[in-house]
């Protein structure tokens, strides 16, 4: 019995298996999302020049809302991250009050990129117009979904917080919803960087 | 509710271990983040750069920099974390990325040079028509109105 025991513990000393594979799994999850976004950053890369008679970068990209949009995301990062202060704090209505804050910025993020798109196709240049605008929306729009996505996952968190409290597993999920968070706003710095500032430079 | 203890175990491992993150780590990362956004935004709208090429290197390098400042300060990236299996999965990502990238890029626009798409014709169509009479079908129903 008691070897059993010695030999357990010099098993988990030698080698550093993490005891819960959620973080890494999620990790490697985002990783293969990276690669969907790599994918569509070289579609735009090859095609955001292909403006087939039709309207360029610089003629429809608006920098300061651009700029606004930015602002949003990042303030939403740091914001998520103040939820997850407060929950290594075990406060839990002051978790729940940032993470509503994180929630509208990435709802106005959200809500900016659809007016933007929307003012696009009215004004004739929606995604069927040329291969630009074509790999312009593939690449902005998975990335608005994934920030969609992002707040139906957090308002989820929120009412399971709400009902359960700070338990371990909710703490999980928290923590695996920051590490998504953050990732789209990492993926959001390439796309303001080659998609718009570099879309508008001639 | 059975395998409650087993996640508590868990859950010590993880904030004393991996999870910290302080007020400052966030704030820092923060100030670094805004700075790094705003300069790149500023050099384009203000045309700070009279050449484009010269902009384009400096809001590539801006970039790669918040990258690593999100990554270090917002997802607390580190050689530790998880026996070091994530900074590995990214590394090995990052070389998957690289290569995606420069080979479409390198491959597509060797392509496009070969087969002297519409782009070409459109910057210069008098010297490539004067060069290329093989091709002029192509250019004449494109250039020519």
């Amino acid at each position: 019995m008691s070897d059993t025991g010695t030999s357990f513990s010099f098993y988990s000393a030698q080698e550093h298996h993490p005891e819960n594979g959620t973080m890494l799994g999620f990790w490697l999850y985002l990783m293969s999302d990276c690669l969907i976004f790599a994918c569509l950053f070289a579609v735009y890369a090859v095609l955001g020049r292909n403006y087939a008679g039709g309207p360029t970068g610089a003629e429809i990209f608006d920098l300061p809302a651009v700029a606004l949009n930015t602002s949003l995301l990042l303030v939403s990062s740091i914001t998520y991250g103040f939820a997850m202060l407060s929950m290594n704090r075990n406060a839990l209505r002051t978790t729940l009050f940032w993470l509503a804050i994180t929630g509208l910025l990435g709802a106005g993020f959200v809500t900016l990129e659809l007016r933007e798109f929307l003012h696009l196709i009215e004004e004739g240049a929606g995604p069927q117009r040329s291969a630009f605008l074509s790999s312009f929306f593939t690449l902005v729009g998975t990335h608005g979904l994934h920030v969609a996505f992002g707040i139906v996952w957090l308002l989820t968190l929120m009412v399971q917080i709400g009902r359960h409290k700070l338990i371990p597993s909710n703490r999980r999920r928290l923590m695996c919803l920051s590490m998504f968070w953050h990732f789209l706003d990492v993926v959001w710095i390439g796309v303001f960087t080659v998609v718009y500032l570099m879309g508008v430079l001639p | 509710m059975n395998d409650h203890p087993q996640v508590e175990t868990v859950q010590t491992h993880h904030e004393g271990g991996e999870h910290r993150g302080s007020l400052k780590e966030y704030l820092t990362g923060f100030a670094l983040a805004a700075i790094l956004t705003a300069i790149p935004f500023w050099l384009v709208m203000e045309h700070e750069f009279s050449r484009s090429s010269a902009t384009v290197v400096t809001i590539l390098a801006f970039a790669a920099v918040q990258m690593v400042v999100h990554m270090v300060y917002f997802l607390h990236m580190n050689t530790r974390s998880e026996g070091g299996w994530t900074l590995l999965a990214l590394l090995f990502t990052l070389m998957l990325v690289v290569i995606a990238l420069s080979g479409s890029l390198w491959v597509m626009y060797h392509l496009n040079e070969n087969m002297m798409p519409a782009g070409m014709g459109d910057m210069h169509p008098m010297k490539d028509m004067h060069d290329m009479h093989d091709m002029h079908d192509m250019h004449g129903a494109r250039d020519m109105p």
